[in-house]
């Protein structure tokens, strides 16, 4: 459970806010779309819930604790985190930076072992196979499902994604987006995904929020923002996917 | 093999010894120092520029400045430490700048990454900034090595043993074969070194490479290889040296090789276990034995009168030594033991037949036929205070003044292109081409009478003062010039001018 209480964020003493008085809450097994246009807001909102930004005020309580008074590094292994530039540690094999966060919790060697392996098998990396490789031995694909993988290592229950699947060409984008949301039902993963792509947001969020100029304009499942966008701009961020589609269907009618 | 050869070959085992203490302890202490100093910098823009620029400045600084600077911060302490501090300042730049691009360069992804999983700032840098930055410091420490075993050479002025030891008494004594040895040996110094670092560099790059084991192994086996013979020549350049009785001094041309090594040979006749510390600047052997690290050396009238007394004037030969003697004595605690008897200083020389053609003895016959005259000086002598008093006191003006480096100046000479050549009165080119000394009349020349000067802990030694004092007024011009000649133009050895000059003596 994810929840977020007026929070604001000014990065000049208050004079702007790029987060303006946002509330929301992601119950446990959800997954939130965060979806707006660059300088909306969403990645700084999403960063705050890990504090690698910290709040200008407001509260935020993951599984009804408050964060601001947990120490961030514990914080922050608690909590899973993946981005579009995934970021492994290229000096590390695909198995030791699977294992980052358990072997800062001091896991047991063989319990951080066996996870590992759990885990690589869960994104379809057999340890076997890959456990030895190098990042940059590696396709973008690939490396992202280390990403993942890292992210769970530690059986973090909260997960944060930020574009997590933007840099990777269209198929393989597609067979993570399907893989991962198998895992996050499997794993009843609470997740908050940041995103600029409406259609995935679409197919993969339980809720969408969406952001413009640091405020929520509308919260609501894909449902009801396609049947009832209570504002012009998701109205417009919802006719980019539809209108695809009809355009779509018209070019194989035309045959 | 050659003999000069085989006499440079023994001093080798000192000399890399000397020059291998001196970079390894500066190497390691500029690595102890500058990673810090990057990693500092590194963390805040508003540190990292004014630390890079600082130590950027230090770099432009000439090497030779920043030893004579350090050797006066030390009180004239010379030796081992203000050459080590000189060469750990010159090592900061490129191991600091290189640490900084380092830690600059790892991708922002994975230091985001390394903070988003739950690493402390201290996890971040240790575990994931500095192992992605360490071939770039690497590298950085390379450049330092490279330049540190180079630089080294320079320690020799400051009175620290080095390659540069061969390479100074060479430039002085035109003794090619030392010059030689000294570079070849710095060089391979050099590389051996850096391949070293280089393996190291390499074994860390390839760590986490899928590469073929054997040339992993075969790399890292002979890097280690070489590792270990130098940690064997470190720990054998680290046995402690007997110290000597006492140290003698000089500056770095031939006459004061020649009397420096005689004076060791005749205190080594009584039993003393003698070093010698050549080719250093004159402040530097000055200061060094007013606090005992020199013994004696041999010094000038004229110098100290001039560069250390602040005097302008010329009140005669008598009045000058005994200022000098005066000076050393209650100023820094020396012992004046005794003029030697030749003097070295700057004089006019010509041709004797030229001389005898327009009835020249003394500068006074100049001055009627001086705007005839073509006089050439070497690289500073019109620029100096010696010229002006010259002109002023005999109102004399040459028809031209012309200026070339010393060689070239007696060769003009003997060509008679120029009339007239500035020269030092024990130079061995002045007896080599047979030239005529003008005598200086109205004393415009300051003396440079040749004293020993020894350090006051030394000077309360009765054997030690005796052996000096026996060479005392036993060494005249024509028997130094002649010395300064067996080096200078025969090409022969220190060791045979000292020879010269003992027998000269008996």
């Amino acid at each position: 459970m994810i929840e977020l209480q007026n929070i604001k964020k000014s990065f000049d003493h208050g004079r702007s806010f790029v987060v303006s008085d946002i509330s929301l809450r992601v119950e446990r097994g959800q997954l939130l779309g965060l979806i707006g246009e660059s300088g909306s807001g969403k990645t700084t909102t999403l960063k705050m819930i890990n504090r690698l930004e910290e709040p200008s005020s407001g509260t935020i309580l993951v599984n009804d604790e408050n964060i601001l008074l947990q120490s961030p590094v514990d914080l922050r292994r608690s909590i899973g985190y993946v981005f579009q530039g995934i970021g492994l540690f290229p000096h590390h094999t695909v198995l030791t930076n699977v294992a980052a966060v358990p072997l800062l919790l001091n896991w047991d060697r063989s319990l951080t072992h066996s996870r590992c392996e759990e885990i690589l098998e869960m994104v379809g990396l057999p340890i076997k196979d890959f456990g030895d490789r190098y990042p940059s031995q590696l396709s973008g694909g690939q490396q992202q499902r280390v990403g993942v993988a890292r992210a769970l290592a530690a059986k973090q229950e909260v997960l944060l994604m930020d574009e997590p699947f933007g840099a990777l060409d269209p198929i393989t984008r597609v067979d993570l987006q399907d893989e991962f949301k198998r895992i996050q039902r499997n794993l009843n993963l609470t997740v908050i995904m940041v995103t600029h792509d409406m259609t995935e947001a679409l197919l993969m969020a339980d809720q969408i929020a969406v952001m413009k100029d640091g405020e929520i304009l509308q919260i609501g499942s894909p449902k009801e923002l396609l049947n009832r966008p209570d504002h012009d701009y998701v109205k417009k961020l919802i006719e980019i996917p539809r209108s695809k589609a009809n355009r779509l269907e018209e070019l194989m009618d035309s045959k | 093999m050659n003999q000069n050869l085989k006499e440079q070959l023994v001093i080798l085992p000192d000399y890399f010894q000397g020059h291998l203490t001196l970079t390894l302890i500066a190497l390691s202490l500029g690595i102890l120092l500058s990673i810090p100093l990057g990693i500092w910098a590194a963390q805040s823009q508003s540190v990292k520029r004014p630390l890079l620029v600082g130590i950027s400045i230090i770099q432009t600084f000439p090497s030779v400045a920043i030893l004579a600077l350090i050797v006066a911060l030390l009180g004239g302490q010379i030796g081992v430490l203000p050459a080590v501090i000189a060469l750990v300042l010159y090592s900061i730049l490129p191991i600091a700048r290189n640490t900084v691009t380092g830690l600059d360069s790892v991708p922002s992804d994975v230091v985001e990454a390394a903070k988003g999983i739950g690493m402390s700032s201290a996890q971040v840098l240790i575990k994931v900034k500095l192992p992605l930055a360490i071939p770039v410091i690497i590298a950085g420490i390379r450049t330092a090595a490279v330049w540190t075993v180079g630089l080294a050479t320079l320690s020799t002025l400051v009175g620290a043993t080095s390659f540069g030891n061969y390479i100074f008494t060479g430039l002085q004594t035109r003794n090619l074969v030392a010059v030689t040895v000294g570079s070849i040996a710095a060089a391979t110094m050099a590389v051996v070194l850096d391949a070293l670092i280089a393996g190291v560099q390499w074994i860390v790059e390839n760590r986490n490479k899928s590469i073929e084991p054997s040339k992993y192994r075969l790399i890292r086996n002979s890097t280690g290889g070489v590792f270990l013979i130098f940690c064997i020549g470190t720990v054998y350049s680290f046995l402690p040296k007997s110290e000597p009785d006492f140290v003698v001094g000089g500056k770095g041309f031939t006459e004061q090789y020649v009397i420096a090594g005689l004076l060791a040979a005749e205190l080594e006749k009584s039993g003393f276990d003698v070093e010698q510390r050549l080719g250093l600047g004159t402040e530097i052997v000055y200061s060094a034995t007013a606090n005992s690290t020199v013994d004696v050396y041999l010094e000038y009238t004229g110098t100290v009168w001039a560069n250390r007394m602040k005097n302008s004037h010329n009140p005669g030969r008598e009045l000058v030594m005994q200022g000098v003697t005066d000076f050393v004595e209650q100023v820094d605690g020396m012992v004046n033991v005794g003029a030697l008897g030749f003097q070295n200083l700057y004089a006019l020389a010509m041709r004797k037949d030229r001389a005898l053609e327009l009835g020249i003895e003394t500068i006074e016959d100049v001055i009627p036929v001086a705007h005839n005259l073509v006089a050439a000086g070497d690289l500073e002598f019109f620029g100096r205070p010696e010229w002006i008093t010259l002109r002023d006191t005999y109102d004399i003006d040459f028809s031209e003044r012309l200026t070339f480096d010393a060689a070239l100046m007696y060769n003009a000479l003997d060509d008679r292109q120029v009339d007239l050549i500035t020269a030092y009165t024990s130079d061995g080119r002045v007896a080599a081409f047979d030239l005529k000394i003008l005598e200086d009349p109205r004393n415009a020349f300051l003396p440079y009478d040749g004293i020993l000067v020894a350090s006051h802990s030394a000077s309360k030694n009765p054997t030690f003062m005796r052996v000096l004092k026996s060479l005392i007024g036993q060494i005249s011009d024509e028997e130094m010039r002649e010395a300064n000649r067996i080096v200078d133009v025969d090409g022969g050895s220190i060791m045979d001018a000292v020879a010269y000059l003992q027998s000269a003596i008996d």
